[in-house]
């Protein structure tokens, strides 16, 4: 077994307890894949899984946030703690970003029982996933009966945050050419409960009849439905997560949850066996020349990588 | 393979609508590179000081037109102080005289950046900010 670091320990312990600045500091180390974060990981991940995780996804403007806000308001009301990731993407020319998913959720701001953190794509290779897994098991060791990680779906490494969920929202909104483009997205594939938000709206009928039409033709078993909601008024609120909670006791009552609990373990293995090599390509001494030997075309990358 | 980022909350306590600077701010910081979380308007100090522990940020920017910067500024500051965070930065901006941010500062804001700072000088003065404050 690995040593751990005696302010990992303590941080570990901290965040057990529930510690909101420990939380976030704990959060920052496993976001900047520092080492220590690592050591952490090892402390807590023993104390996770006990949270119920659900992914929250959809196109830029279909109201995510404000229906988190509202997932948030229902859990409190039911008595459950609340923690949420919420993903925004990085530029990917400077590096920086702007995340205001906040203000949306701002009522819950001096909630005690609710965390909510804001976190960038960044230029990881791949390690977004495993940075908001890891984020979303700290607030599960934190404590919080629901964890909700919120991220656009557009692209690959978006998709993947959600998959460590154990249900799947997928959010469409009305008038969006959004079959085609959700299916395109590789949406329609991942999701266990669709929503058409903005459901007041024009087309929403449409919007409705084309997801379940799609939906006909999914495997056995779960069969996902078709929820309507307007967020900003709260509307459908209540049968939406009605529905999430149908959806978790079909996978506990049908061994559904054991195997999606493998799929996600040897998804977390997989992303951290090619953290671990990219970590160690770059770390040779020989890195830099192995790229320029390539970049000269003195050397393929398969011969290059064997020689780091 | 650490990649460590300076991590910026942005946040309009008060009850004033203006929020132009803010977000000039934001943007610029941004545009630096920079993680900026973006809380809204109408923020009370409660909020902005929960927001910042919760996102783990090097700094807190108050932007404040409303007149109410003497009451709100120090409130943030001592709300961070309450929870443990008072190695989080906090900056000002706004219309402020500079009596008020003498006094300010002498309470714990940091610094007072007042209409017309350029930029880059705010951007430089955080980027100096975060890093003295992790080493």
């Amino acid at each position: 077994m690995a040593m751990l670091p005696r302010e990992g320990a303590a941080l570990a312990e901290r965040v057990l307890q529930g510690d909101r600045r420990a939380v976030a500091r704990a959060i920052t180390l496993v976001e900047s894949r520092d080492p220590e974060g690592r050591a952490l990981m090892a402390a807590l991940y023993p104390r996770t899984g006990r949270a119920a995780v659900v992914g929250v996804t959809g196109p830029p403007g279909s109201g995510k946030s404000t229906l988190v806000d509202r997932l948030i308001e229902h859990h409190r009301k039911a008595g459950r703690t609340v923690g949420v990731i919420a993903v925004d993407p990085s530029s990917p020319f400077t590096g920086g970003a702007l995340l205001g998913d906040r203000v949306r959720m701002e009522k819950r701001a001096t909630d005690p029982d609710v965390f909510i953190r804001s976190m960038a794509t960044r230029g990881h290779l791949g390690g977004l996933s495993r940075a908001a897994a890891d984020a979303a098991r700290i607030l599960d060791a934190s404590g919080k009966d629901v964890v909700l990680v919120e991220t656009v779906g557009v692209g690959q490494a978006e998709v993947d945050v959600v998959r460590l969920a154990e249900t799947v929202l997928v959010v469409a909104v009305p008038g969006m050419g959004d079959e085609i483009q959700n299916i395109k997205a590789g949406l329609m594939e991942i999701g266990d409960v669709f929503v058409v938000n903005k459901a007041d709206r024009e087309g929403a009928d449409r919007t409705v009849a084309e997801l379940q039409a799609w939906l006909e033709h999914s495997a056995a078993g779960w069969s996902p439905p078709v929820v309507r909601t307007v967020a900003a008024t709260g509307q459908g609120v209540e049968e939406l997560a009605g529905e999430i909670g149908k959806h978790r006791e079909w996978l506990l009552a049908h061994g559904g949850m054991e195997a999606k609990r493998r799929q996600q373990a040897e998804a977390e293995l997989l992303d951290a066996a090619g953290e671990a090599a990219v970590r160690a390509a770059r770390a040779s001494p020989r890195y830099q020349k192995a790229v320029e030997a390539v970049a000269r075309r003195e050397a393929d990358p398969y011969t290059a990588l064997g020689e780091l | 393979m650490t990649e460590r980022k300076i991590r910026v909350l942005v946040a309009k306590p008060g009850l004033d609508g203006h929020d132009r600077g803010a977000k000039v701010i934001a943007r610029a910081l941004r545009d630096a590179g920079m993680e900026v979380i973006y809380t809204g308007l109408r923020q009370t100090p409660e909020q902005v000081a929960e927001a910042a522990v919760q996102e783990d940020v090097d700094v807190v920017a108050l932007s404040l037109l409303s007149g109410a910067h003497m009451t709100l500024m120090p409130r943030v500051v001592e709300l961070l102080r309450q929870k443990d965070a008072s190695d989080i930065v906090v900056l000002g901006g706004g219309v402020i005289p500079p009596d008020d941010a003498a006094e300010l500062k002498k309470r714990g804001v940091r610094e007072i950046f007042g209409p017309g700072t350029p930029t880059d000088v705010i951007v430089d003065y955080v980027r100096k900010a975060a890093a003295a404050r992790a080493a």
